[in-house]
C-alpha cells in the first residue's frame, strides 16, 4: 500500500486517495474545432509507460483536493507529490 | 505407552500435562510442545500421506518449511485447515487429524498409486485427463477429492479478528540473537521499535541449542534481552506473529495469532489480529531454512532435517530416533550428532560427502567418539513406514557416475543437512533481488529496494557470534537513519568456531542413473522429485517458472522453503546452467498461510460495508416494508397489505397514484449545492442544456455526458438564485458526480469560482404523486399558492409546510401531478407523517421503489444504469432535445465521432409483447428471426419490463440496434424456457404520451 504524500495533508496511506490516471492532459480549449483523430488522442491515447510518470491522485477521504504525483510504474517509487497549479517542475 | 521424551531438559513445562488428540486417539504432551514435539514424544511416525502418491510421511522439520506433517487442527466453526504442526502450540483437548489418507493414513488405498509412479510424472493430470475434453468435469470431481489437504469449515466463523494500524521507526522481522540485538540497539537509541517473531517464544535457534553467549548458557543471555526489551516503553513485542507481507513504501503485514494458542474457541477475545505498519526502516532477521539432501527414498517417516532433530532433543527434550545416521555436506550437523550422543541416543555414523570431513565440530565429534565415513554417502533408505537401514557408499565426488552401495548401516532415524539457505522471502517482496553467493552456495539478499537490511542468518551469517553483531550493526545503523544517536553498547560474544566449507551436493548419485533410481524427492509435499524435473526439461520446459508449474515444485502450504533450491539445483545441472542462471521463482506475500479471518478483520458482517438509511427510515421498518439494496442505501421496495404478495403490492400502489395520490421517501437521490459567481458558466460545461438560459425558480432535466459522449447521469437540477444551483443525482451516482464536478474544478477551470456540497444526506426528499396531491399539500398547511399558474410545471419555490421550511419542487417521475418536498432531515421524519395524516382523507398510499419503476417505465423515463451502461449516448436515448446548439459541454465533441453516428448503433425503444401477456425478462435478447439456427445473432437487449396494472399490459424498454427507425416492427425477446416472445418494437412512452397529466 502506497505511502502518498497530499500537498495540504502530508503523509498518508493509499486507502485515502484515489487515482485519477495520467497527468498533464489538457482539454483542448475547442474541442469542435479538432479533428477525430486528435480529439480521440485526448480522449483516449495514454502514455502507460514503462518507468516514470506522472499521474493525477484525490485526496478523496481526506481534504479532496487533486494533486500530481510522480511514480515509477515499475519499481513504485514515488519521487514526489505537486500541486497542479504550480506543475511537476516547482516541486 | 511410548514416550520419547527426555528425562531432563527441554523449555517445556512438566508441571502442565496437557492432553490432545490426533486422528481420535488420546495422546499426552506438556505446555510448551509444539504439536509435532507431542506428536514424537507419542511415537507417532506417521503423520500424513503425500499429495499424488500417497506415500506415508513423517515429520521432516521443526517449522514453516515443514511440507508432510499439515493437519486439519479444531472442529466446526473454528476449525483451521492446512496447520503445519510443527507451528501449533499444544493446547488441553487439542484436536487434530489428517486429511488425507483413506482409510486411513496407516493404510492407504491409494498407495497404489506409488507402484505405478512411473506414469505419474509431471503434468500427469495434463496429459492424461484433458482428452476428450467434455469429461474434464468428471475427472475434475475425483481429482480435487484426491488431492485435498484441508477442509474448510462449512458454518460462520464465530471469532472476533481485529486489524490495527501502526507507525514504528524500526520494524524487526524475526527475534533471533540478530533480531533481538538489533530490537536492543535501535530502541537504546531512542527509535520506536516494534519487534515481531512467528514463535511463541523469543529466541530463534537459541531455543534450539547449547550456545553460550558471553561464556554463559545462550538462554540466560535471552532471558535478559527479553525482560530488557519488554521493559522499554518505545518497543512494542509481539510474540506469535508472523511478519507476512511486505508491501511498497515499508508497509508490512503482521499476523499476530492472539489467541489460538488457548484452545480452540474463546469467547470474548481477539483470535488474531493483523497489524498494518508503516516502518520507517526495517530489519529482517528471519533467519535460514536447513535444506534437505535428495537421495533415494529421501522422504522416508524417520528421515529428518538435521536442525529439527536438534530442535527437538533440545527445546522440546523429545528424542526422535535410538539409532541415527547423520548425513551431511556441511559441518552444522556434526553439532546435531554431538547433541544427540549426549542425550544419549546412538550416533551410527556421520556420513560427509566431503572428503575432508568438518573442522572443529569433527574433533568434537570424534573426541565424543562418533564414528565419521568422511568421503561417503546415503544412497539410498530401507524400510516404507520408518527407516530401518541407510544404504552407504564410498564417493569420490564425482556427480556423473552410479555407486556401489555395498555397506548398509542399521538406523531408525537419518538426519540429514544440505546446507542453509537464507530466508529472503521478505527482502524479495520488498523487490530486493538476491545474490548467488559461490562461497556459501545458497542465494543472499542483495541490494534493498527499500528502506531495510537484512541481519545474521537471513543474509548468510552462519556463527552466533556474527549474528549478534550484524544485529547490532543493523539496528544501529537503522536507529541512525532514523534520526537517533546510537548509545554506546557492547557487543556480547558468542561461539565462532572454525568451520570447513560446504561442499554442494545437489543430486546424491545412486546405484542407478537419476531417471531410473527411486525417487530423489524434491518437495515433499507435491511429490515433486529429480526425475520430474528432469522429464520436464525433456518435455521442453526450461524456465524455473515453467518448470514450478509443470511440476508443481514449491506449490502448497510451504511455498518450496524446503526444497526450493534443490529443484533449482536440479534443473541447472540438466540445463547445464549455473543456478544463478535458472534463478528463484517469485517470492510472494503470504510468508506462511494466513486466514481469511486475518484478512477480513472487522470488515464482515454488519461492518462489512456502510448502511445508509434515510430520516424515514423507521417509519418503513414500523410497517414491515421490504427492503432493497441500492447502492450503500436501504431503500423501502413495497409496502404490503395483509398477504399481499410484491405483484399485488405494485399493482395497488400503482393505480393509486395514477388515480389518487402516493407518496415516496426520494431521499436517496443525490444532491447537491452549485455556488459562487461562476456556477453558471460552469454548470453550462457540465450539463447538455443550456444552465444559463433558466430563469431563477426553474428546474430543468439535465443529463451529464463523460467525455466519451455517453450519458453518466441525470437528475433534475434548479436554479434558486442568480449563482446558486441545486443538483440532484441518481441514487448511486452521488458521489461520483461530486468528484467529477471537483475534478474538473480543480484541474481544468480552477479560475472559475465554484463552491460545492454535498446535501444529500442534509436534506430528505418526499415525493408525493398523483391527481390528488395538491390537495394533500393544502391539507398540510403549505403556505404558498399551489395552483397551476402559480407554480408552474418544471419550477420550486421556498416554503412552509406544516410550520417547517421547505424547498417544493413541481416535478414529476411518474407523469402525474406531482410535487416534491425537499427538507432538512431533522424534521423529515415529522413532514412525512404531516403529509400521510393531511392524505388520508384520499387514502395516500406510500410507494416503494418497485411501484416507482414501473411508473416511469409507463412513461418512457429510463433509469440510467438500468436502461443504460455506459455506451449509450443521449442521441441513442431519443434525448436530441436535450442537446445545446451554441456551447461547448463535456462530451459534446464525441457525438461527432464517427462511432457515435453510426445508423446501427443500439436505441431505446419501447416494447410491446403481441400476446398482450407476457413480462419479458430484463436482460433477455432480442433477436430479428427465431428459425435462424443458432448462433443467433442478437440484435438488442431488453432493459426494463413490468406489468402495467393501469395499461392492463406488459410495458418493456430495450435497447435494438436502428431501433427508432424499427418502429413498427416485430422483433423476438428469448424467454427462459427455449421459447420466443413476439414483441412490437413502439415509442418508449406508453402512458399519456402527451404528458398532459403532469401538468394539470
Amino acid at each position: 500500500m502506497f505511502l502518498i504524500k497530499c500537498p495540504w495533508c502530508g503523509e498518508r496511506a493509499e486507502t485515502e486517495f484515489s487515482y485519477g490516471g495520467e497527468a498533464g492532459i489538457n482539454r483542448p480549449l475547442d474541442p469542435c474545432a479538432l479533428g477525430d483523430a486528435e480529439w480521440a488522442d485526448y480522449l483516449f491515447m495514454r502514455k502507460n509507460p514503462k518507468g516514470a510518470h506522472k499521474e493525477l491522485w484525490n485526496h478523496s477521504q481526506g481534504c479532496r483536493r487533486w494533486f500530481g504525483v510522480a511514480r515509477d510504474t515499475l519499481s513504485y517509487e514515488i519521487a514526489f507529490s505537486y500541486e497542479l497549479q504550480s506543475g511537476p517542475e516547482e516541486a | 505407552m511410548i514416550t520419547n521424551r527426555l528425562e531432563k531438559g527441554g523449555r517445556i513445562d512438566r508441571t502442565q500435562p496437557l492432553t490432545f488428540y490426533f486422528n481420535g486417539v488420546r495422546y499426552e504432551g506438556y505446555a510448551g510442545d509444539t504439536l509435532a514435539s507431542a506428536l514424537i514424544d507419542n511415537g507417532v511416525s506417521i503423520v500424513g500421506r503425500s499429495f499424488k502418491l500417497h506415500r506415508p510421511r513423517g515429520i521432516v522439520g521443526s517449522g514453516a518449511e515443514e511440507p508432510n506433517a499439515i493437519l486439519q487442527i479444531g472442529t466446526g466453526s473454528s476449525t483451521l485447515p492446512n496447520q503445519r504442526a510443527t507451528q501449533v502450540e499444544l493446547y488441553d483437548g487439542l484436536n487434530a487429524r489428517t486429511v488425507k489418507g483413506w482409510p486411513n493414513i496407516n493404510f492407504d488405498i491409494a498407495e497404489v498409486n506409488d507402484v505405478f509412479s512411473r506414469l505419474l510424472g509431471a503434468g500427469f493430470y495434463y496429459k492424461t485427463f484433458m482428452r476428450p475434453r467434455a469429461l474434464w468435469h468428471y475427472y475434475e470431481r475425483f481429482i480435487r477429492r484426491a488431492a485435498g489437504m484441508g477442509e474448510s469449515p462449512v458454518e460462520p466463523d464465530p471469532d472476533f479478528y481485529e486489524h490495527r494500524n501502526a507507525h514504528c521507526d524500526v520494524l524487526v522481522a524475526g527475534a533471533g540473537p540478530a533480531g533481538l540485538m538489533a530490537a536492543l540497539a535501535a530502541a537504546r537509541s531512542g527509535a520506536e521499535v516494534i519487534i515481531a517473531d512467528e514463535q511463541n517464544e523469543f529466541g530463534g535457534q537459541l531455543l534450539s541449542s547449547n550456545e553460550q553467549i558471553d561464556e554463559r548458557p545462550a538462554t540466560e543471555w535471552l532471558r535478559e534481552v527479553v525482560q530488557q526489551l519488554a521493559a522499554l516503553d518505545n518497543v512494542t513485542v509481539l510474540p506469535r506473529s508472523t511478519v507476512f507481507g511486505y508491501f511498497d513504501q515499508n508497509f508490512l503485514t503482521i499476523a499476530e495469532r492472539c489467541s489460538d494458542h488457548l484452545g480452540e474457541y474463546q469467547p470474548g477475545q481477539i483470535r488474531q489480529r493483523q497489524w498494518r505498519v508503516r516502518a520507517k526502516q526495517v530489519i529482517l532477521a528471519q533467519g535460514s531454512f536447513e535444506r534437505p539432501l535428495a537421495f533415494c527414498n529421501n522422504d522416508r517417516p524417520g528421515v529428518m532435517l538435521a536442525s529439527a532433530v536438534s530442535s527437538y532433543l533440545n527445546r522440546y527434550a523429545v528424542l526422535p530416533g535410538q539409532r541415527v545416521v547423520v548425513f551431511t555436506n556441511n559441518d552444522s550437523a556434526y553439532q546435531t550428532a554431538i547433541d544427540l550422543q549426549v542425550a544419549g541416543a546412538t550416533v551410527a555414523a556421520i556420513i560427509d560427502s566431503r572428503a575432508k570431513g568438518a573442522a572443529a565440530l569433527g574433533a568434537a565429534a570424534q573426541d565424543a567418539g562418533i564414528t565419521i565415513m568422511r568421503g561417503h554417502i546415503v544412497c539410498d533408505v530401507v524400510g516404507r513406514k520408518c527407516v530401518r537401514s541407510v544404504r552407504v557408499a564410498k564417493w569420490g565426488g564425482d556427480n556423473s557416475s552410479t555407486v556401489d552401495a555395498s555397506i548398509s548401516i542399521d538406523c531408525s532415524l537419518l538426519a540429514m543437512s544440505g546446507g542453509w539457505s537464507p530466508a529472503v522471502h521478505l527482502h524479495s517482496q520488498a523487490g530486493g533481488k538476491n545474490e548467488w553467493n559461490d562461497d556459501l552456495h545458497c542465494f543472499v539478499p542483495g541490494e534493498s529496494r527499500q528502506a531495510c537490511r537484512s541481519a545474521g542468518a537471513g543474509m548468510g551469517l552462519w556463527s552466533l557470534q556474527e549474528c549478534l553483531r550484524s544485529g547490532h550493526d543493523a539496528g544501529v545503523d537503522a536507529a541512525h537513519k532514523c534520526g537517533f544517536e546510537s548509545a554506546d553498547q557492547m557487543v556480547p560474544n558468542g561461539r565462532a568456531i572454525d568451520t570447513n566449507k560446504l561442499e554442494p551436493l545437489w543430486r546424491v548419485p545412486a546405484v542407478k542413473g537419476p531417471d531410473q533410481c527411486p525417487k530423489q524427492f524434491l518437495d515433499f509435499q507435491n511429490d515433486t522429485s529429480i526425475s520430474d524435473v528432469r522429464l520436464a526439461v525433456r518435455e521442453g520446459f526450461q524456465n524455473i517458472e515453467h518448470v514450478k508449474r509443470y511440476t508443481a515444485l514449491g506449490f502448497g502450504t510451504d511455498q518450496g522453503k524446503l526444497g526450493n533450491i534443490n529443484g533449482m539445483a536440479a534443473l541447472a545441472e540438466c540445463l547445464g546452467e549455473s543456478i544463478p542462471n535458472v534463478g528463484t521463482t517469485t517470492f510472494r506475500p503470504a510468508y506462511t498461510p494466513v486466514t481469511f479471518g486475518v484478512c477480513a478483520g472487522e470488515g464482515v458482517g454488519d461492518l462489512y460495508d456502510p448502511m445508509r438509511k434515510t430520516a424515514i427510515h423507521e417509519w418503513h421498518e414500523s410497517i414491515d416494508a421490504p427492503f432493497e439494496n441500492v447502492g450503500q442505501w436501504l431503500r423501502p421496495w413495497y409496502f404490503p397489505r395483509d398477504s399481499e404478495d410484491i405483484d399485488a403490492a405494485v399493482a395497488r400502489e400503482c393505480l393509486a397514484v395514477r388515480n389518487s395520490v402516493g407518496i415516496m421517501d426520494a431521499s436517496t437521490l443525490g444532491k447537491i449545492d452549485v455556488q459562487g459567481a461562476d456556477a453558471t458558466t460552469f454548470l453550462d460545461r457540465i450539463y447538455t442544456h443550456k444552465v444559463s438560459k433558466m430563469n431563477v425558480g426553474r428546474c430543468a432535466y439535465g443529463i451529464m455526458l463523460g467525455e466519451d459522449g455517453m450519458v453518466m447521469d441525470d437528475g433534475v437540477m434548479a436554479r434558486l438564485g442568480e449563482n446558486h444551483f441545486y443538483l440532484t443525482t441518481t441514487t448511486g451516482g452521488a458521489a461520483h458526480v461530486l468528484s467529477w464536478l471537483e475534478k474538473w474544478l480543480q484541474t481544468e477551470w480552477p479560475e472559475l469560482d465554484v463552491y460545492l456540497t454535498s446535501l444529500t444526506d442534509q436534506y430528505s426528499t418526499v415525493a408525493v404523486a398523483g391527481p390528488n396531491s395538491r390537495q394533500v399539500l393544502k391539507h398540510a398547511a403549505c403556505n404558498i399558492d399551489l395552483e397551476r399558474e402559480s407554480i408552474v410545471f418544471m419550477s420550486v419555490k421556498a416554503a412552509e409546510l406544516a410550520g417547517v421550511a421547505v424547498q417544493l419542487f413541481r416535478v414529476s417521475f411518474s407523469g402525474e401531478l406531482a410535487f416534491e418536498v425537499n427538507v432538512d432531515s431533522r424534521y423529515a421524519l415529522h413532514i412525512w407523517t404531516v403529509l400521510m395524516e393531511a392524505g388520508a382523507e384520499f387514502s395516500i398510499t406510500p410507494y416503494g421503489t418497485e411501484t416507482m419503476h414501473v411508473l416511469r417505465a409507463e412513461k418512457g423515463f429510463v433509469i440510467l444504469g438500468q436502461d443504460t451502461d455506459g455506451s449509450v449516448s443521449p442521441v441513442d436515448l431519443g434525448m436530441n432535445w436535450l442537446l445545446s446548439r451554441d456551447k461547448d459541454f463535456l462530451g459534446l465533441r464525441s457525438l461527432s465521432r464517427p462511432d457515435c453516428q453510426r445508423d446501427d448503433r443500439k436505441q431505446l425503444v419501447g416494447l410491446r409483447s403481441l400476446d398482450n401477456e407476457s413480462v419479458l425478462h430484463e436482460g433477455a435478447q432480442l433477436i430479428t428471426d427465431p428459425d435462424v439456427a443458432a448462433p443467433v445473432p442478437m440484435c438488442g437487449h431488453v432493459t426494463s419490463a413490468y406489468h402495467s396494472a393501469c395499461l392492463g399490459h406488459p410495458v418493456a424498454m430495450g435497447l435494438v440496434a436502428g431501433g427508432r427507425a424499427r418502429t413498427g416492427e416485430t422483433i423476438f425477446a428469448s424467454a427462459s424456457d427455449d421459447s420466443v416472445v413476439p414483441v412490437e418494437i413502439v415509442s418508449p412512452v406508453f402512458y399519456d404520451p402527451k404528458g398532459e397529466r403532469q401538468n394539470v
